[in-house]
């Protein structure tokens, strides 16, 4: 039941991609986006991980794809981009992409990846090691985060006429 | 019990996929949403081999990983705003000056 899960999950994720890559549409891209990120939170939950499926769908595919999409709305290209300029450069890409792939199998070969222990982590640990050992990076991260907001503000506003 | 390997060469093939969208789209928001996929790439494969290891902090870290990727979110889509005002398109060929 979970390796179908499994099968099923990832190939709805990568084929969300390949739609991303495929359509034309920034729109389109954003949404197939939605759904691959979805399918990793379910992953996610597979894996044994139930605290971070739900912040993967929560702040992936809610919050960040939502900003994507009103980013789009608001750039509103009427015609659709074309992608491919030239065709060698597609060709030179996807082939450089599959010596990446290659290489990388090659390189995770010698990995040492044993039989996954049974059972999740339960979100009582993670929130327990959140506010001892890692509280520190937690506290800079929420200063990170007011730093990106009032940042990208400032960047965004319209500057008054002088 | 699903072997940890399967995630982890889900997620290879997840961040070639990405790889491969960033140099075949030529506008910034999509190329952004490529980074994007990339990210969440290097998330499973993390998670992944947590599980193996049974290591419980790296679950914190990914979390870490994901509020920075939404700062990092936040302030890429500040700046391809900027360009599209100035420049008038987020093509990337267009996008050649250094003067901004």
């Amino acid at each position: 039941m979970a390796i179908f899960l499994f099968f099923l999950l990832s190939s709805v994720c990568v084929g969300a991609v390949l739609g991303m890559i495929l359509s034309k549409n920034q729109a389109y891209s954003a949404l197939f986006l939605v759904l691959a990120f979805t399918c990793l939170g379910g992953l996610f939950g597979l894996i044994g991980a139930p605290f971070m499926a739900v912040v993967q769908i929560i702040i992936y595919a809610g919050a960040i794809m939502v900003l994507f999409i009103f980013v789009i709305m608001m750039i509103n290209l009427r015609e659709g981009l074309s992608s491919e300029k030239k065709k060698w450069t597609i060709a030179f890409s996807v082939v450089l992409a599959l010596v990446l792939l290659l290489e990388l199998v090659l390189a995770s070969k010698g990995a040492s990846l044993g039989q996954s222990p049974e059972g999740s982590v339960s979100p009582k640990e993670i929130g327990q090691l959140l506010f001892t050992k890692y509280l520190y990076p937690f506290e800079i991260t929420s200063v990170l985060i007011i730093a990106a907001l009032v940042g990208a503000i400032v960047l965004v506003k319209k500057k008054e006429k002088e | 019990m699903i072997p940890a390997s399967y995630f982890f060469f889900l997620s290879i093939i997840l961040f070639v996929l990405g790889i491969i969208a960033f140099f075949i789209k030529r506008d910034l928001i999509t190329q952004f949403m490529a980074v994007e996929i990339m990210l969440n790439a290097a998330n499973l494969a993390f998670i992944a081999l947590a599980k193996s290891h049974h290591f419980v902090d790296a679950q914190v870290i990914v979390f870490f990983i994901i509020t920075v990727a939404a700062a990092e979110a936040a302030i890429g889509l500040a700046i391809i705003l900027l360009i599209f005002r100035q420049k008038k398109s987020i093509k990337t060929e267009e996008i050649s000056s250094m003067k901004g």
